[in-house]
C-alpha cells in the first residue's frame, strides 16, 4: 500500500513534469551589444533585425535571421558595405504587434540603426510598416516574408522581396491554363489557413478569367487526416488540375489518399510543397505535380547559397531564409550605389534596383513589391526537377 | 454512385473508429473510468509502427506485431501504476488521473521523437479495380480485419471464462470478489485487450493515413467517445454501431453538405443523444444506488 502511494506520487511528480515541458519556452534572445550615437561615416553601419525568435512564428523568424546574417556575414567577410563593416542589432518580436513596435521603437531612437530588415509575419511587419511611415524621415525597411498584401501599403519606405500570395495562385492558374491546357480544375483548401484561402481565391479566379472551368472546390480543417469523402467528390469530376495549396504535411496526406483512389490529374501547388519529398514516404504517387517555389535549387546562385547554409546550419534552408538573403542583398547593394546610408537616398536607391538575386531577378514596381520570377518545379523519380521559370 | 463511395469512405473511417470506441467502453464497463489516454495509446501504437518500420527496418509483419505485443502491456502497466492505487477514491481523481496519464504520453512522445510528423511507407499498397470503382485494399483490409476483431471480441466475452469474469466485474464489483473471480486479474486484462484494440486500430489508421504524430490521438480518441457515447457507454455492441454511425455521418457531410462542417456534425450528435438519451442507442439506464 504504502509502495502504491510512493509510486503514485511518482506519478503525479512526472506529471507536473511532463506539462512544464510542454509549456516550457526558452528566454528571449537578447540584442546585440553596442554604444548608441555611432553613426559616423568611418564606424559600423547599424541595421535592424526585427522577427519572432520565440513562440509559435518561431521557425520562420530563425529562417529569415539565419538567411540575412549569411548575407551579413558574407558581405563583411569580403570588406564590409563601403569599406564599413555592418552590424546587426536584433529583437525578437515574439509574432506580436505591439512587441513589434517597442521593438521597432527602441532600434530606432536608442539603438539609431540605418535600416531594418523586418519584421517576419504580416501583422507585426503592418504595425511597423504604419508607424514607420509617420516618421520624420523614415528608414528604409524590407520584410522577406509578410505576404499579406497591406504591408506595402503605408509609407514608401517598406519593401519586400517574397512574393504575394495570390501571385502564386494567379501563376499556377496561368500555368494550368497556358502550359499544361487544363478544360477543368480542381481545389481542395484547408479553411482554417489564410495562406490557403488566399490561393485557393486567386487561382479559382484566374482560373474562371482564363476559361478553365472549375468543377469543384472543396476544405477541410487544420489537423484533418481524413480527406476521402472531398476527394471522392473531386475524383467523381475527373479534373485535368487539382490544386492543393497547403503545407507539405498535408499535402502528402492528401496526395496518398487521392492517388489511392487511382485519380491520375495533374496536381499542382505552392511553396508550402518545398519539404515534400522529405516528409513523404510513398514518392511514387508524387507523379505529373507541379509547384510553385521561390527559387530552383539548379539555378547555380541558388545552389551555392544552399551549399553555404547547409554547411553553416547542417540542414536545408526553408525559401524564407533565401528572400531574407535577398533582403540584404537588395538593402546593401542600394546602400552601395546610393554611396550612403542617409535613409531618402536609400530608399530611391532601393526602388532602382535590378539585381540578379537568389530567389530571381528583382526589379520593384510602384508599391515596393518584388517584379520577379515563379520557378515552376515538378517532382520525376523522387527529385525535384526545374520545369521552368514562369 | 458517389453515394456508395461515399458510404464506404464512411465505413472505412467508422471502423477505426469502432475498434477505438470498444476500448473506452470496455474499460468504463468495468471500473466506470472515461480513460481519456486510450487515444494516446493509439499513439503510441502508431510510433511503434513507425519505429519498427523506419528506423529498424523490419518488414511489415514484424513492425504491426511489435505495437500489437506493446500497446496491451502499456495499457496494463498505466492501469497498475496509475488507476489502481486510486481505485477506492473518488471517480473524478481517476478521470482526472487519466488526463495526466495522456498528457504525460503526448510529451514524452514529443521529447523522444519531436513534435515534426513523420511519415510511414504505404503498408498495404494497391487498389482493386471493378467496373467504374477503385477501392484500395487499405480500405478492404481495415472493414475486414474490424469486423474479424469485433466478432472475435464478442465471442470472448459471452464464450469464454474470462469474459464471464469481465461481464460479472462490470455487473458488481464486489459480489464478483466474494464468487471468487480475482478482480485485478480481470481488470488487467480488460485494459489489455482495450489497449490491444487500440493497436489494430492505430496499425489500420496508419495504413490509410500514413502520418504520426504526438498530438494524432486526441481528436480520433475524442471522436472514438462520442462513438462509445452515442452506441451507450459500456455497451460492446452499442460501441461498434457508434462508430459506424460516427464514421457515415462525417463521411456523408463532408461529401454532401459542406466540408466544414463534419466536426461540428459528430460533437452535435454527441449533445444531442446526452439530452434525448443519456444512456446512448443500446445502453441500459442503471439508476445508482445511494
Amino acid at each position: 500500500m504504502k509502495f502504491m502511494r510512493k509510486l503514485a506520487l511518482l506519478m503525479a511528480a512526472a506529471l507536473c513534469l511532463s506539462l512544464l515541458a510542454g509549456c516550457g519556452s526558452t528566454p528571449a534572445p537578447s540584442s546585440g551589444t553596442s554604444e548608441p550615437g555611432d553613426t559616423q561615416d568611418t564606424g559600423p553601419i547599424k541595421i535592424g533585425y526585427l522577427g519572432p525568435l520565440t513562440g509559435g512564428a518561431a521557425q520562420y523568424g530563425i529562417a529569415v535571421q539565419n538567411g540575412m546574417m549569411l548575407y551579413v556575414d558574407e558581405i563583411n567577410a569580403n570588406g564590409g558595405v563601403m569599406g564599413r563593416q555592418v552590424e546587426v542589432v536584433a529583437y525578437d518580436d515574439k509574432g506580436d504587434a505591439v512587441e513589434a513596435l517597442t521593438a521597432f521603437n527602441r532600434l530606432v531612437s536608442q539603438d539609431e540603426v540605418v535600416a531594418i530588415v523586418g519584421a517576419v509575419t504580416s501583422g507585426p511587419t503592418i504595425a511597423v510598416a504604419q508607424e514607420s511611415a509617420n516618421m520624420d524621415n523614415p528608414i528604409p525597411m524590407i520584410t522577406a516574408s509578410a505576404t499579406a498584401d497591406e504591408v506595402t501599403a503605408y509609407g514608401d519606405n517598406m519593401f519586400r522581396s517574397c512574393f504575394l500570395d495570390p501571385f502564386q495562385g494567379e501563376t499556377m492558374g496561368r500555368y494550368a491554363a497556358e502550359v499544361l491546357k487544363a478544360k477543368t480544375a480542381a481545389v481542395i483548401y484547408n479553411n482554417s489557413s489564410d495562406y490557403s484561402v488566399g490561393l485557393m481565391e486567386s487561382f479559382s479566379q484566374t482560373c474562371s478569367d482564363m476559361g478553365v472551368e472549375m468543377v469543384a472546390v472543396e476544405a477541410y480543417a487544420e489537423g484533418d487526416v481524413d480527406f476521402r469523402a472531398q476527394l471522392t467528390n473531386i475524383n467523381a469530376k475527373n479534373p485535368d488540375v487539382v490544386l492543393i495549396p497547403d503545407y507539405y504535411n498535408a499535402v502528402d496526406l492528401v496526395i496518398q489518399q487521392l492517388r489511392g483512389m487511382g485519380n491520375q490529374s495533374t496536381l499542382l501547388g505552392c511553396d508550402g510543397w518545398d519539404g515534400l519529398l522529405n516528409v513523404t514516404a510513398n514518392a511514387d504517387n508524387l507523379f505529373d505535380c507541379y509547384f510553385s517555389n521561390h527559387y530552383s535549387a539548379e539555378d547555380p546562385m541558388a545552389a551555392a547559397f544552399v551549399e553555404t547554409f547547409m554547411a553553416r546550419h547542417n540542414e536545408e534552408p526553408m525559401s524564407f531564409s533565401a528572400t531574407a538573403y535577398d533582403a540584404a542583398r537588395v538593402l546593401f547593394d542600394a546602400m552601395e550605389r546610393a554611396g550612403t546610408t542617409e535613409s531618402a537616398a536609400v530608399i530611391a536607391a532601393m526602388k532602382e534596383t535590378d539585381l540578379e538575386c537568389v530567389t530571381g531577378h528583382i526589379t520593384f514596381n510602384e508599391k515596393n513589391n518584388p517584379i520577379k520570377t515563379c520557378s515552376i518545379i515538378t517532382i520525376k523519380d523522387g527529385a525535384y526537377k526545374l520545369d521552368r521559370n514562369y | 454512385m458517389i453515394f456508395i463511395s461515399q458510404l464506404i469512405n464512411g465505413v472505412h473511417v467508422g471502423s477505426i473508429y469502432a475498434l477505438v470506441a470498444l476500448g473506452y467502453s470496455m474499460v468504463y464497463g468495468i471500473i466506470k473510468l472515461i480513460n481519456f489516454a486510450h487515444g494516446d495509446i493509439i499513439m503510441v501504437a502508431s510510433y511503434a509502427v513507425w519505429y519498427g518500420a523506419v528506423r529498424m527496418g523490419l518488414p511489415t509483419w514484424a513492425a504491426i506485431l511489435l505495437s500489437i505485443v506493446i500497446c496491451p502491456l502499456l495499457g496494463m502497466l498505466i492501469e497498475k501504476i496509475a488507476y489502481k492505487p486510486l481505485r477506492g477514491s473518488a471517480r473524478i481523481s481517476l478521470l482526472i488521473t487519466a488526463i495526466g496519464v495522456s498528457f504525460l504520453l503526448q510529451n514524452l512522445a514529443r521529447m523522444i521523437f519531436t513534435a515534426t510528423p513523420q511519415s510511414l511507407p504505404a503498408l498495404i499498397p494497391g487498389k482493386l479495380s471493378v467496373g467504374p470503382w477503385t477501392l484500395s485494399y487499405t480500405t478492404l483490409v481495415t472493414i475486414a480485419v474490424a469486423v474479424v476483431m469485433m466478432l472475435c471480441l464478442n465471442l470472448l466475452v459471452s464464450r469464454t471464462k474470462m469474459g464471464k469474469a469481465m461481464r460479472a466485474v462490470s455487473e458488481d464489483t464486489e459480489a464478483a470478489q466474494l464468487m471468487g473471480i480475482n478482480v485485478n486479474h480481470t481488470i488487467s486484462f480488460t485494459f489489455a485487450i482495450g489497449s490491444g484494440l487500440a493497436a489494430v486500430a492505430a496499425v489500420l489508421y496508419c495504413c490509410s493515413y500514413p502520418q504520426v504524430s504526438p498530438t494524432m490521438g486526441s481528436l480520433l480518441g475524442l471522436k472514438a467517445f462520442v462513438a462509445a457515447v452515442l452506441g451507450g457507454i459500456g455497451s460492446i455492441p452499442g460501441a461498434m454501431v457508434g462508430g459506424f454511425v460516427i464514421g457515415i455521418a462525417e463521411s456523408l457531410t463532408k461529401g454532401y453538405i459542406h466540408s466544414g462542417l463534419a466536426d461540428a456534425l459528430v460533437f452535435l450528435i454527441l449533445i444531442v443523444v446526452l439530452i434525448v438519451r443519456p444512456a446512448g442507442l443500446m445502453g441500459v439506464h442503471r439508476p445508482e444506488k445511494v
